[in-house]
């Protein structure tokens, strides 16, 4: 579904991404694990087109995106879930929703989509009229994916969902991850939580300093020594 | 519009010639205000040269009507058309700038124009242009006016509105659900800019003067006074500014010396105790003073039992 090829790609002068190589099949969690600063946002950002990649092909269901605005992408069907849930502040939860379908025409398609979101995030039908920026983290969380699941994609990039969440929000939200996936949407996954999200995905990537390092299934990968040592903290 | 200069005189005689003067100049600034609150209050966009804005509109409405004798409504439209494309013009290369570094950006662009007017031959440079016929008066004002509120609040309202919140709110965010926020930010610019171009036009028409000091550094800091004063990302608000900044030096007229002092005061204590301005944000004009009228009501009725 998403292939991207020998992409590199940073900012300014500076060179985050060194050739890389990724491919995410259709119906897959795939996640994609390493330390701070080796190049997992900067990734997930390339795909969305938020940063343009200095060079390499990034193909998404056989057509080339590398060069093809946010905006358009969004429209092709991937949505990015920033990371640090970036939510609307001062607009309400509705309005944050509304907004996330705002590449859609279908309004009954997206009043059902909302419906469906509001089902699966009961605390934010709560909150509906609430501004976001008066939402728990958790609850900030749980809109920036509803948020996304409103564009109705057909992969879904989440950065860092676990970040600064008490861990019982954290499993929630991985329990989520894994619903939406079940009800068709494939994932790209970035996470710092290795144990976490090597047991939810499928298959997994291994980023060190801007370069995949390994990738293999995720059970394979729970048993690789080196993973075990250097993540999972063994 | 011989109709328009009737209807203008008959009010001018009811209300005096300063008066009318004064309703004219709140009509023209609420004209900058609310433009300039789709840039900065709903957009998020921190510009400090809308006056050049004006300026432009202001000189080519004026022009075409001293040289090509256009009707008055072509020229105005002349002169907002013209500053919406240097809107555009100017949008594209800085917008991809934020903050701080915008501000500098336009308050560079604000100069440029003003030092370009200054020193070109068919602006009249420092002598200033001079001659324009006085076609302005209340109706053109009115009417002016209520085509912006109108035009910005449907603007508001829309997709587009939404496109506009969005980016204030969250650049990233807003790019990633899939709004265009370049094209969005060089739309606002452009309309921004048109109904300063339009402003320009009705003052250029009204004092018959033009020169390049009457469009600078502080004319835009003062029109953002208005917006800040009124209410970021509030129509209603704009309009509260615009004729509080207006009105107020008049009334300060009798300590004229004292009057920036007291001008920069207002503005300190405003940030101070109420930052959002005075109507705040997303409030309508009926609401908020009804909210008012009941909480005065239910505090009378809590007293009296």
């Amino acid at each position: 579904m998403l292939r991207i090829e020998n992409v590199s790609a940073g900012y300014g002068s500076i060179r985050v991404l060194h050739q890389i190589n990724l491919h995410v099949n259709e119906g897959e969690i795939v996640c994609l694990i390493g330390s701070n600063g080796v190049g997992k946002t900067t990734t997930l950002k390339t795909i969305s087109g938020l940063l343009r990649p200095e060079e390499g092909r990034i193909y998404f269901r056989n057509r080339d995106i590398s060069r093809t605005p946010p905006h358009k992408i969004v429209e092709m069907g991937i949505s990015h879930v920033p990371e640090g849930r970036n939510v609307f502040p001062r607009l309400t939860v509705r309005e944050n929703l509304e907004l996330g379908a705002y590449a859609r025409k279908d309004k009954a398609e997206i009043k059902r989509d909302y419906a469906m979101v509001m089902q699966t995030f009961p605390q934010l039908a709560l909150r509906e009229k609430q501004s976001a920026g008066t939402l728990s983290g958790g609850e900030q969380q749980m809109l920036a994916i509803g948020r996304a699941l409103m564009s109705r994609p057909r992969l879904l990039l989440l950065d860092e969902p676990s970040m600064g969440l008490a861990p019982l929000f954290v499993l929630g939200i991985f329990e989520i991850i894994n619903e939406i996936n079940r009800q068709g949407t494939t994932i790209l996954l970035v996470e710092q939580n290795a144990q976490l999200a090597l047991r939810t995905a499928h298959r997994g990537y291994v980023m060190e300093t801007g370069r995949i390092v390994l990738d293999d299934s995720t059970e394979a990968l729970l048993k690789n020594s080196r993973v075990r040592k250097a993540y999972l903290g063994e | 519009m011989a109709v328009f200069d009737s209807i203008h005189l008959f009010l001018q005689e009811l209300i005096g010639a300063y008066y009318m003067q004064l309703i004219i100049l709140v009509g023209i600034n609420t004209i900058m205000a609310t433009s300039l609150n789709l840039i900065i209050g709903y957009t998020g966009q921190l510009s400090i040269g809308h006056a050049a804005f004006m300026s432009l509109g202001a000189y080519c409405s004026a022009l075409v009507t001293l040289h090509l004798g256009f009707p008055f409504l072509l020229s105005l439209l002349c002169g907002a058309l013209f500053a919406a494309i240097f809107g555009v013009i100017i949008g594209i290369p800085t917008l991809k700038l934020k903050g701080d570094y915008l501000a500098i950006a336009t308050l560079g662009f604000g100069e440029i124009v003003r030092i370009v007017c200054l020193n070109l031959e068919i602006t009249g440079g420092a002598m200033g242009l001079r001659g324009i016929p006085k076609k302005t008066n209340f109706v053109w004002v009115l009417l002016a006016v209520l085509f912006t509120v109108f035009i910005l609040n449907r603007i508001i309202k829309s997709r587009i509105g939404r496109a506009l919140v969005a980016i204030r709110e969250d650049e990233t965010a807003a790019d990633s659900m899939g709004i265009n926020s370049t094209y969005y930010k060089i739309l606002c610019f452009g309309v921004g800019a048109f109904f300063a171009g339009l402003g320009g036009g009705l003052l250029a028409h009204y004092i018959r003067f033009l020169h390049p000091k009457t469009f600078d550094f502080m004319k835009s800091i003062e029109q953002l006074c208005m917006v800040v004063l009124g209410g970021l990302g509030n129509i209603w608000g704009s309009f509260v500014g615009a004729t509080i900044l207006t009105v107020a030096p008049e009334m300060l007229r009798s300590v004229a010396d004292l009057r920036l002092l007291i001008y920069g005061l207002v503005l300190i204590l405003m940030m101070r105790l109420r930052p959002q301005g005075i109507l705040g944000e997303q409030t309508r004009l009926a609401p908020f003073f009804s909210q008012k009228i009941r909480n005065l009501l239910q505090k009378r009725t809590r007293t009296n039992t």
